[in-house]
């Protein structure tokens, strides 16, 4: 009987895949955000609202994820800046291989910013590196305001919580400062956003912060 | 729910380490996992057990080894588990004590069975 040390990833074909993504974006001062959150916060109409408020001259690009339908891609696609949906067919979340894929339809010429709209799921994406930036978190006023303790991963490894649908508070027990910090114990450094994609409120931070690491990416050296 | 996925990557990984070693069979695997992995440890055991199953793999035993979140202070140098989320330095009250594991999801080990080795060593 030999135990033979081994010392590897689980994930490592998917971390594999990612650093050659994370490799290319570097290269071609690209922002990649990876959105992730529960099914129902908001992450489309967020994104929507984000598209449009875009310069029309910023080369952006979203891939979007569900386990069945084009519904969201569809959403997207009308604000004129490429679009594609990703169906897993059941499965729970994106990998690095289906980012691969999909960016393997387009040209390479270098992109801007890539919003990528994960399954709605506050498990499974979590533990799949897509090669991106940074992670987002968007927790919506009408979830529980213990999220952030039910689902810690996600909120421990993302950059930025967008609290979202605030317009709705008036109606519902959320807490806020309740949310941020159960947000904070899981994540000191994490930055909190609050908004409301009916009312139109916080958007111009959610944007500003967009801007500023969109701005950090093409100021990072080529390696 | 991405459990079952995860079982075939360590799966898999066994076998590309058995390429290694021909002749050999994989009789135990360890995996180490953090609690704030994303994965549920007995959800993945079932996953390995159900893949192993009449496979080419079949006997193989899979060890998790699971991980509390542990967090270290710059200030005192304390480690600790955490509990109820609470990050503050239980020794000196530092408040900005940075993570130190509790996200693995590692393959370990791998034990092999050359099959000539009967427990005794050579003369």
């Amino acid at each position: 009987m030999e135990r033979v040390p081994l010392e590897k990833k689980v994930l490592s074909e998917n971390d594999r895949i990612a650093g050659e993504l994370r490799q290319r974006f570097s290269e071609q001062h690209t922002f990649v955000m990876n959105c992730i959150s529960s099914p129902g916060s908001g992450k489309t109409m967020l994104l929507e609202r984000t598209l449009e408020a875009l310069p029309k001259d910023l080369r952006v690009a979203v891939l979007t994820g569900d386990i069945q339908t084009d519904n969201d891609a569809r959403r997207l696609a009308r604000y004129s800046f490429p679009v594609q949906q990703i169906t897993t067919a059941g499965c729970c979340h994106l990998d690095a291989r289906m980012i691969e894929k999909a960016l393997a339809n387009w040209s390479r010429d270098p992109l801007d910013l890539l919003l990528i709209e994960n399954v709605g799921n506050l498990v499974c994406p979590t533990s799949y590196d897509l090669g991106e930036a940074c992670k987002v978190v968007i927790l919506s006023v009408t979830e529980g305001a213990d999220k952030p303790l039910k689902y810690p991963g996600a909120f421990f490894k993302s950059k930025l919580m967008v609290l979202n649908k605030t317009d709705l508070l008036p109606y519902v027990p959320f807490k806020l400062e309740e949310a941020r910090a159960n947000a904070r114990s899981i994540n000191p450094e994490i930055d909190i956003i609050e908004t409301s994609c009916t009312s139109g409120e916080g958007l111009d931070t959610w944007l500003a912060w967009i801007d500023a690491h969109l701005h950090l990416a093409t100021a990072a050296p080529s390696r | 729910m991405h459990e079952m996925g995860i079982a075939s990557s360590v799966l898999d990984a066994v076998r590309t380490e058995l390429t290694k070693y021909p002749g050999s069979r994989a009789t135990k695997v360890g995996v180490r996992i953090g609690e704030w992995a994303g994965v549920d440890v007995e959800s993945l055991r079932f996953c390995c057990e159900a893949l192993i199953m009449d496979s080419d793999l079949t006997g193989l035993a899979v060890e998790l080894d699971y991980r509390l979140r542990r967090n270290g202070c710059p200030q005192c140098g304390h480690e600790f588990a955490i509990q109820n989320y609470a990050t503050q330095c239980p020794r000196c009250d530092c408040e900005h004590t940075v993570p130190l594991g509790g996200t693995e999801l590692d393959i370990s080990y791998i034990e092999l069975d050359d099959g000539e080795d009967d427990g005794t060593s050579a003369p």
